[in-house]
């Protein structure tokens, strides 16, 4: 028994070490170190919470503790019969009413904390941005702005943002831990929340909804930059020539290529049409599928065999395979769209 | 502990024979909560009629669809029927094995009318106004819910017609006679379900 | 005498006795054997998917496949090897309990096994018929609606056949606790593992009609066309969310409580004592049950139902740890002032207690709207829900499965082995789920195939993945010490533990039909009165006389075939024929079967007081 109990608190004190080496995670994904408003109530819940139940704990493995030690048979004592006791009382009035209010304690920052985060007083004078939630990627509809793009989301700082949320297919749930909690995206009711983001940089999303094979790779992007970077970016992103020239020959040829058979699902500019991602800037996203980096080469992968990046995405099987040289200067043209200065690059210097 | 000669022949036929034995007893409890548990059943079929009934995707609304003349014939067959069979089982506390087939077999009558109703019914949204069980979540819903309740109907007369062949010859013991009554039971249950299905799917239904 | 006579016979002959039985004793073993087989299953499903996840970025399985063994591993630890396991308990010892020569519905006994075990059965034949359900064990529409291939069409054939079977188990229970006492056996004389069986068993028969009716409508969805969770049509995809959760919350309550009693007798019997507090302990339980309809909702925060809803449901389900709460502290004040025996029944319930409490800390977090905006569906919640139920389901089962072994059995599990098995499996839990609360909060979702390299989760699911594999050593010691135990363990009296209730007063294993006269009961813990009133055992309530038990029959086995062959109609009628005709053949054997048994007479038969084992009962 001393043999394996040694062992025992050698591995949990190897767990708890490792824990504290890991530390809280990740600046801008882990819900630990929060960097919004909806994720700074959230904590400040978690930690009430856990805080009382850390108190309940301690009184529990106290008592557990002192009854391991104190009341095991001892040797030459088996016949030994303990008093039978029925109960007590007082002992019961006390583990029933002391529980009651503890969870009071908990239960009433809980009720106001739920209530704030369903607010909606002033979504009419704020930002409001429609989220489409699709396997695999995320639309963001900026409707009064009359802007259109997908995976990466601008938003400004310090700002009240209402998300207006829906899916186009199966359920997802809308995640940036750094910056508030998550809320589902249903395909028959619009669900509403709203995010305010206290530091410039750009934030992990995630998708928290079981939505098929690719769940775990439909990441995407909350880009928060100061007020006069977001008016820039929505001027640029409103006064881009969609059908603009490219440069170089192999992007004019690749513009070619994309407008005879990639249209007919992605958008460039502000149309609506939404059944694949919208490209308008895809020069200055920050992932490539939300997962990969952004790299011609990774890009032409992509446009060969979707299926070995994101499985069991709408793509693979709906469109003609192009050449690998075609490919090629589709992604000339499609890394050459750059509408704006505003990047997730320069919005996390 | 009584010999299988006491149940299957017994010299006096006590006051309530469904609960004369500890087999009867169970049954009659148990039965009691499978009813329990069907109450559940039909209670989220409700739900998810009430939650749907007005996701139509045409003009084939309650409102247009349901004809009140018809559901209130079909009420009071089912209504009628679960009165007769309440003297069959008066007539089986009395040991009156001949009236308790006749009041059984008056049942059966009014239950198979009564499918026969529903079934003109399904035909005729079928036929007249194309509104099926695939047209909208309200189709759906509707065909679900009231097709699950005619198919206890249908399960429950099955059940009754068996019975009463296969005890035709022999009469009441105390082996049977706790079949007869839980049966009967399962027969009142159906029609309280009809009962709520006719307020809250036609009757609100119309309005 | 049932015994002595299985051994004599032929493998043939013993095959036949155990498809036929209405035995809940032998019943029990095939539970155990079927649930434990599934839990087996189940586990190496859980060690699949923790070796994805050893490394980020891991190829170790496909993503599809990840879906559906992640599926897999949820739906059969749940209704397959839990639930089973669970009743494998119920049957063995609850009758014994209360004193009853058999359950109230022997039949339904047998049937709700057979479904059980051919529901699970189809349930698994979808691994080698194109590929298993890949929806979640929660199946949420669209994704399960729009799933291609056949896989949630065997999901929802398998857990509504096995469904059916656990319903009825329900019934059965709850008609034996009240009909069948023995004479001076009160409701407030019940032991806590019958009072929990009974409470769980109403709560199965209220929870799982949702989920029936849930199944149906995804079936017609999938099978018949029709439309409830189609938004194109008008369906609401939440309907589905929340029928499966007024089915799903009460679910996990009827796991656990089963477990508490357990626990309850256990801690009672090896600290010597009375269970303290018992009027509310029973009280407990009855309100957790009762509150367990109350709070499904909790489950879906994140839906879009609103703050009101969110804080109503949010406080009921706060308001249940109040009476958990209460049971901890009767346990820990039943073991104060005892003479406390540990050895590997009473060292899975020591265990349980700070696992469990855990367990019930992140339930009460988690209850709060606000905070699991944060953690719902993330590895917080994974944590969370296992802690409640390894650390409390699976640790009654293995604690009762120690406990009650000698009186299924007749022999003691090795005690050496025992505590190897606690010791490796306690430390593989925790090593493998403490670390998930803080994986979840810092940013990764659950069912994900694989997380990205550079968002520190890394370390944090190696060490996760090694304490899943203490975990599956475990259970593999555990699985020999069985083997062990049944060649070289002695075999042991009716009472080894110096016990307090019915169970210990007759033979291990008991005769078959239990108690030769039914035992007087005169208070809680009678065999404890008896014994302390310096009596051997039960005084008998009534002279020997004939007793009656019922037949041995196949028409269980015969519906239940029918419905699995009925099943793979169903799944296929659509594009074979011959999946129409199944359809057809099937439906026809069970209803066949059925008739049979409601036109063909079945009295029972009579064991004549002369053939009776003489002492037995006594």
């Amino acid at each position: 028994m001393k043999g394996w109990m040694g062992k025992v608190r050698a591995l949990f004190l190897l767990s708890i070490l490792s824990l504290i080496l890991s530390g809280c995670g990740v600046e801008n994904l882990s819900a630990f170190l929060p960097k919004g408003y909806g994720a700074e109530v959230s904590l400040d819940i978690i930690f009430i919470s856990l805080a009382v139940m850390i108190f309940v704990f301690i009184i529990v493995m106290v008592i557990y503790t002192i009854v391991l030690v104190k009341y095991r048979q001892k040797k030459g004592q088996e016949d030994f019969v303990p008093k039978q006791t029925e109960g007590n009382h007082i002992l019961e009035i006390v583990w029933t009413v002391i529980p009651i209010i503890l969870l009071i304690v908990i239960a009433v920052p809980t009720i106001a904390a739920t209530y704030d985060l369903a607010d909606e007083t002033d979504k009419g004078d704020s930002l409001n941005i429609n989220v489409t939630g699709n396997q695999y990627w995320w639309h963001f509809n900026y409707s009064e702005e009359e802007i259109q793009t997908s995976q990466d989301m601008y938003i400004p700082v310090g700002q009240k943002v209402y998300l207006n949320m829906m899916s186009s297919d199966v359920l997802h749930s809308f995640w940036v831990p750094a910056i508030s909690g998550k809320m589902d995206t249903n395909p028959e009711n619009e669900n509403t929340m709203y995010i305010e983001a206290y530091e410039e940089g750009v934030y992990w999303g995630k998708c928290a909804e079981l939505c098929g094979p690719s769940h775990s790779l439909m990441d995407f992007k909350i880009v928060v930059v100061s007020q006069e970077e977001f008016d820039q970016w929505v001027s640029d992103m409103q006064n881009l020539d969609a059908e603009a020239t490219p440069e170089t020959a192999s992007a004019q040829e690749g513009q070619a290529l994309f407008e005879q058979s990639c249209l007919q699902c992605h958008a460039i500019g502000s149309n609506p049409v939404a059944i694949g991602p919208n490209l308008t800037n895809f020069g200055d996203r920050s992932k490539l599928a939300g997962v990969e980096d952004l790299t011609h080469d990774m890009l032409v992968e992509w446009i060969l065999d979707p299926e070995s990046i994101k499985p069991g995405n709408k793509m693979t099987g709906n469109y003609d395979v192009p050449s690998k040289d075609e490919a090629e200067k589709i992604a000339d043209y499609l890394l050459q769209l750059k509408p704006s200065e505003i990047t997730p690059e320069s919005a996390s210097e | 502990m009584s010999s299988h000669e006491d149940v299957l022949n017994p010299k006096v036929m006590p006051e309530e024979p469904e609960k004369a034995t500890l087999e009867g007893k169970n049954k009659f409890l148990g039965f009691w909560f499978f009813l329990g548990g069907e109450t559940v059943l039909f209670a989220s079929l409700f739900g998810t009629y009430l939650a749907l009934k007005g996701s139509t995707m045409d003009d084939n609304t309650s409102q247009n669809l349901f004809e009140l003349p018809l559901v209130f014939i079909m009420t009071m067959l089912l209504l009628t029927s679960s009165l007769t069979s309440v003297y069959a089982m008066y007539h089986m506390k009395n040991n009156d094995f001949g009236k308790m087939q006749l009041w059984l077999g008056i049942t059966v009558v009014l239950g198979l009318a009564f499918l026969g109703c529903e079934l003109y019914e399904f035909y005729h949204y079928i036929h007249h106004y194309e509104f099926t069980f695939r047209s909208s979540a309200f189709g759906s819903a509707f065909y679900t819910l009231v097709g699950f309740h005619g198919g206890h109907v249908l399960f429950g007369l099955l059940w009754i017609v068996t019975l009463m062949v296969r005890n035709a010859k022999r009469g009441l013991n105390l082996y049977n006679a706790p079949k007869f009554y839980i049966a009967s039971l399962y027969w009142h249950f159906i029609d309280v379900v009809w009962v709520f299905i006719f307020t809250v799917v036609y009757l609100m239904g119309v309005i | 005498m049932s015994n002595t006579i299985a051994q004599k016979k032929g493998f043939g002959a013993t095959l036949w006795d155990y498809l036929t039985t209405v035995d809940h004793k032998k019943i029990a073993i095939m539970y155990l054997i079927g649930g434990g087989f599934f839990f087996i299953l189940g586990g190496l499903e859980a060690l699949a998917i923790r070796w994805q996840l050893i490394v980020p970025e891991n190829d170790f399985v496909s993503a599809g496949f990840y879906n559906e063994i992640l599926t897999m591993h949820g739906t059969t630890m749940i209704f397959l090897a839990a639930m089973p396991l669970i009743f494998a308990l119920m049957n063995a010892v609850l009758p014994l309990q209360i004193g009853a020569r058999d359950v109230a519905f022997p039949f339904l006994n047998s049937l709700g096994f057979w479904l059980f075990l051919f529901g699970g059965i189809l349930l698994n034949c979808s691994w080698f018929l194109g590929g298993a359900p890949d929806a979640g064990w929660t199946a949420y529409a669209p994704l399960s609606t729009t799933s291609p291939g056949h896989g949630v069409d065997f999901y929802i054939l398998g857990l509504q056949i096995s469904g059916a079977g656990t319903l009825m188990g329900g019934i059965n229970f709850l008609v034996t606790v009240i009909n069948m006492r023995a004479p001076g056996m009160t409701y407030m004389r019940m032991p806590l593992f019958t009072w929990a069986s009974f409470v769980t068993s109403a709560l199965i028969l209220f929870a799982f009609p949702a989920l029936t009716v849930g199944l149906f409508l995804l079936m017609f969805d999938r099978l018949f066309g029709s439309v409830f969770f189609d938004a194109n049509y008008g369906g609401n995809s939440v309907i589905w969310e929340h029928l499966f959760w007024i089915f799903g919350h009460p679910e996990v309550y009827i796991l656990i409580l089963p477990a508490f009693g357990v626990f309850s007798d256990v801690f009672s019997t090896f600290a010597k004592k009375r269970l303290f507090g018992y009027t509310a302990m029973v009280f407990a339980t009855v309100l957790i049950g009762f509150l367990g309809f109350m709070v499904w909702a909790h489950h879906m925060f994140t839906v879009g139902l609103g703050p009101a809803a969110n804080s109503i449901f949010a406080v009921a389900t706060m308001a249940i740890a109040v009476p958990t709460g209460i049971k901890i502290f009767n346990w820990l004040f039943t073991l104060w002032g005892g003479s406390i025996r540990i050895n590997s029944a009473m060292l899975w319930a020591l265990g349980f207690i700070p696992s469990f409490t855990i367990g019930g800390m992140t339930g009460v977090m988690l209850a709060a709207a606000a905070a699991d905006y944060q953690f719902h569906d993330t590895y917080f919640v994974v944590a969370h829900f296992h802690y409640v139920i390894v650390g409390g389901v699976v640790f009654g089962i293995f604690s009762g499965l120690h406990y009650w072994w000698p009186k299924m059995f007749g022999k003691i599990l090795d005690e050496k082995l025992g505590k190897i098995t606690f010791w490796t499996f306690f430390v593989g839990f925790h090593l493998t789920f403490f670390i998930q609360h803080f994986l979840g909060l810092m940013g990764m979702p659950r069912r994900y195939w694989v997380y990205l390299e550079d968002q520190g989760l890394d370390l944090g699911n190696s060490i996760s993945t090694v304490g899943a594999f203490f975990m599956g050593v475990g259970a593999l010691v555990f699985l020999y010490n069985v083997i062990y135990t049944s060649v070289k363990g002695e075999k042991v009296g009716g009472d080894p533990w110096d016990g307090r209730t019915l169970e210990w007063s007759i033979p291990s294993p008991p005769p078959h039909y239990n108690f030769a006269q039914a035992p007087l009961v005169r208070g809680l813990d009678p065999l404890w009165i008896e014994k302390t009133e310096g009596r051997k055992g039960m005084t008998p309530a009534e002279p020997l006389d004939d007793i009656h038990m019922p037949n041995n029959t196949i028409l269980p086995f015969v519906m239940s075939v029918g419905l699995f062959i009925a099943g793979f109609g169903f799944i296929y009628q659509a594009e074979y024929t011959g999946g129409f005709i199944a359809m057809f053949v099937g439906m026809g054997i069970t209803l066949g079967a059925m008739f049979t048994r409601s036109v063909k007479d079945d009295l029972g038969h009579h064991i004549h007081k002369e053939d009776l084992d003489k002492g037995a009962g006594m």
